[in-house]
């Protein structure tokens, strides 16, 4: 009969302790960001979707030598060159240069592969997250007119 | 005039929870044979989003296979990709640097934390009581912010090397973790005295679902579950990785083998992480975080390589079968939930179905995880 | 006649209206309340504090279709709905706001009340069963045990209230607590030493009649996908949703009439309707304050609470009243 009683009594004090407990947060301020109109600042490390980094001409420092293709686990990188002719010490010679650079984000894990992998130094992530679309297509970025975008 | 709902001779009906129920967090079917509310058997029916992670891991390199070890828990991812580098690094015999390890511990066991309070608000609100996971949502929210500034992700992270490290942690975070730990305890606290003492959560988890260490072994059941049964055993502590011999925390043991004590057995960890990753800021060497000799491709000798780490939900095991190629012949993921799982069918009959539910929710199931 | 049946007229309209107007804001207060608990704001977007949002669900809710799935029984599915939502709206016809303001006082309002609380019962199971649906079958099943099992206690301790006062007339028991908060029901009396038990008892199962957490059994989301009202959609569910809001009023105009003194004023000043708003706004306030602290009771747990502690002390003091009304 007392353990009844005395269960009585500490099951309805649990219950006053829990509602003490609510009713403090009711009154503290609320720690949400409204989204659509509030937006926090990406930390320095956040990783986006790759981008090209340009060199002081405003061309990207990519050499195409592909190793972010091969790289990519999810294959989601195609790339494309040309060869131009170039002048060095007074000799023509031959240069291959970016003329396609296409990034499947559909497909991408994000894990940095290719930036690790590049011998130029060539990619960066960006600080992008507020990307939704309802259609595939708008996440088949083209990371070189994305970077003349940037440019102009 | 309908029809009335269809009995089987014996009177029993089937229920299907799931795959869309709001009990399984995910696409996990239980198909129940059900007499009235209770349950009298029940079959788990997995496979719904089943992606062949093994067989990734026999295509892809190594290093390609980095990012699908996150994709297996994703509530405690990095305790996965540990697994995984440390395995690769003990075949192919790369010294990692001290620091690395250091950095690998804490950000493993802020994980963990996070992974154990989102579960405790998961199982909360399937127990019906909401503000409590907006609670750990707030927590769990500052520990996200603090792997984001280091790993560059919140959730899926890629962020372990073989060898070390994607990139080093600042003062920043370490003063950020700093500053977590005290608040985190009083979290805990509040926790305590809003759940853990409540009369009503009591009722619902004391006493029910008893699940035997015999039971355990047989299904081969590791992590809270197996500790809440009274079976002490922890990779950590049995078969030591990475650093954790260097730092001192407990293994919180309960013999109740309820669903009280599997609650017990997660909340007690929570507390041994956080002193995990005190003492791991305090000794944090300094130095490189990279391996200096390292193979661009790695390809492992030929042999057979296994290791296992303690994860938030059990022990995780990563079997990597070489022919000295630069991708497995042959890769076993052992992931703890798959083990765990199978536990209910046996331990819930004869339960009420809420029972069985809660009990589902003290397991600490992560789908994604189950079925690979 | 004729004027007394206009009287009655429109004081139902004025009750529908009360019942709508408040079955949807107190929607967005829960929603408010319910955040302000986990620390966000709720809903804020339409309109200032986000006050146009019951009237814009109600139209969304309004303009979908309405489904009656397969193999259901047309007329119990239909009904329940209406059912749910009828009773409570007629259980305001006898409630006095105020000594002036009550549509049609009887002398046998508690009995009324309560013979039409024990409807919202059976819209249950009509809804559970006729839905066809597993999972409302087993909630509807659930939410009938469970409300006959709490309409015991609660109709022990109106009983001790009515007693007390040596009415069932609901102005009569508000009129008998009048002149300051120490008249009222609530505080021990000579005659009735246990009464603070008695208002705690009742809350509780109003609790537990209105479905509310922590004894929302009936449509255990977690368990029950949503217990029995899961095949409803459109206007049917939302019926649904205003009768439950509109039973807590009821349940709060209840609590407040027997226990809680009614329209009279605590220090007796200013007596009047507000008084009476007032303190059912306050009870309704802590149904919702309950709702997001306590997780759901097990079934068994409920049935426990209610046969092992809730009936037991309530006889007791239905006993306890009866001796000393007896001997004083």
């Amino acid at each position: 009969m007392g353990g009844y009683f005395s269960e009585i009594f500490y099951g309805s004090k649990s219950l006053l302790i829990g509602m003490g407990i609510t009713f403090r947060e009711f009154f503290k301020p609320t720690v949400t960001v409204q989204y659509p109109y509030q937006t926090i600042k990406m930390s320095a490390k956040f990783r986006g979707h790759t981008e090209l980094i340009a060199d002081e001409e405003g061309k990207p420092k990519c050499g195409v030598c592909g190793l972010c293709e091969r790289a990519c686990p999810s294959s989601c990188i195609t790339l494309g060159s040309i060869s131009v002719d170039i002048e060095v010490d007074g000799k023509v010679k031959k240069k291959k240069v970016l003329s396609k650079y296409e990034l499947d984000f559909t497909k991408c894990s994000l894990c940095g592969q290719c930036v690790e992998n590049c011998s130029f130094g060539a990619l960066e992530f960006s600080k992008e997250y507020n990307l939704a679309s309802t259609r595939k297509e708008d996440f088949h970025f083209n990371l070189l007119k994305r970077l003349e975008e940037r440019n102009a | 005039m309908s029809a009335p709902i269809q009995l089987r001779p014996d009177e029993t009906f089937i229920l299907n929870v799931g795959p869309q129920h709001p009990a399984t967090h995910g696409v996990l079917r239980v198909k129940m044979e059900m007499d009235g509310e209770y349950i009298v058997k029940s079959e788990t029916v997995l496979g719904y989003i089943h992606r062949m992670h093994e067989k990734m891991g026999e295509n892809r390199t190594y290093a390609q296979y980095l990012p699908n070890l996150s994709r297996l828990d994703y509530l405690g991812a990095l305790g996965y990709t540990h697994g995984h580098v440390l395995a690769i690094e003990r075949a192919a015999g790369i010294e990692v640097p001290e620091r690395a390890e250091y950095i690998r511990a804490i950000t493993v066991e802020l994980n963990r934390v996070a992974s154990h309070l989102f579960w405790f608000g998961a199982f909360v609100m399937d127990l019906g009581g909401f503000s409590p996971l907006m609670y750990a949502i707030q927590d769990r929210e500052h520990i996200l912010d603090m792997l984001e500034a280091v790993t560059g992700a919140r959730l899926t992270y890629c962020y372990y090397r073989f060898g070390g490290l994607y990139n080093d942690v600042d003062d920043d975070f370490i003063e950020a973790a700093r500053r977590f730990i005290p608040r985190m305890r009083k979290s805990l606290k509040k926790y305590a005295a809003l759940v853990t003492g409540n009369i009503i959560f009591q009722k619902r988890l004391e006493g029910i679902a008893p699940v035997s260490a015999e039971m355990c072994r047989k299904y081969g059941a590791t992590g809270p579950v197996a500790r809440g049964s009274g079976i002490n055993f922890d990779v950590r502590k049995n078969e030591p990785y990475s650093v954790y011999p260097e730092f001192d925390f407990d293994i919180p043991v309960y013999h109740e083998c309820d669903s009280m004590a599997r609650y017990k057995v997660r909340m007690d960890e929570m507390e041994q992480s956080l002193r995990i990753i005190e003492q791991g800021l305090e000794k944090l060497p300094a130095g490189p975080i990279m391996a200096e000799k390292k193979p661009k491709n790695i390809k492992l000798p030929v042999g057979d390589f296994y290791q296992a780490v303690e994860t938030a939900r059990g022990s995780f095991g990563i079997r990597i079968v070489s022919d000295g190629d630069k991708n497995a012949y042959r890769l076993k993921l052992r992931s703890p939930t798959y083990s765990n799982m199978h536990l209910f069918d046996e331990a819930c009959e004869g339960m009420l179905i809420m029972d069985a539910l809660a009990f589902m929710g003290s397991l600490d199931l992560v789908i994604p995880e189950m079925d690979r | 006649m004729s004027l007394t049946l206009l009287n009655v007229i429109v004081a139902v309209v004025i009750a529908i209206a009360f019942a709508a107007a408040n079955a949807a804001y107190l929607v967005w207060a829960e929603r408010r309340g319910a955040a302000r608990i986990q620390r966000r704001p709720g809903p804020n977007i339409n309109g200032p504090f986000g006050l146009l949002q019951p009237p814009l669900d109600g139209i969304k809710l309004m303009t979908k279709q309405l489904m009656i799935p397969g193999g259901a029984d047309k007329i119990l599915f239909m009904v329940a709905p209406v059912l749910a939502m009828a009773p409570a709206i007629m259980s305001f016809v006898t409630i006095p706001f105020s000594q002036g303001i009550a549509a049609h006082n009887m002398e046998i309002g508690v009995l009324m009340i309560f013979a039409f609380a024990s409807m919202g019962a059976m819209a249950t199971l009509f809804a559970g069963w006729g839905s066809r649906n597993k999972y409302a079958v087993m909630a509807s099943v659930r939410a009938v045990s469970q409300n006959v099992s709490y309409e015991i206690p609660m109709l022990i301790t109106a009983i001790t209230v009515v007693m007390a006062t040596g009415s069932m007339d609901l102005k009569t028991i508000s009129l008998a607590q009048a002149g300051g908060f120490w008249h009222w029901n609530i505080f021990p009396s000579l005659h009735s030493p246990l009464m603070p038990i008695s208002f705690i008892i009742f809350f509780i199962c109003s609790l537990a009649e209105t479905n509310r957490a922590p004894f929302d059994l009936g449509e255990a989301e977690s368990e029950l996908v949503a217990g029995f009202h899961t095949e409803y959609g459109s206007m049917g569910f939302g019926l649904f949703f205003m009768g439950e809001y509109a039973n807590i009023v009821v349940g709060a105009s209840l609590t407040t009439i027997l226990f809680l003194g009614g329209w009279d004023c605590p220090f007796g000043i200013f007596p009047g309707v507000w008084w009476f708003l007032l303190k059912i706004y306050i009870l309704i306030a802590t149904f919702i304050w309950i709702r997001w602290t306590f997780p759901r009771t097990t079934i068994y747990g409920l049935l426990n609470l209610s046969w092992k502690i809730l009936i037991p002390i309530s006889l007791f003091n239905l006993l306890l009243t009866a001796g000393l009304l007896k001997v004083f």
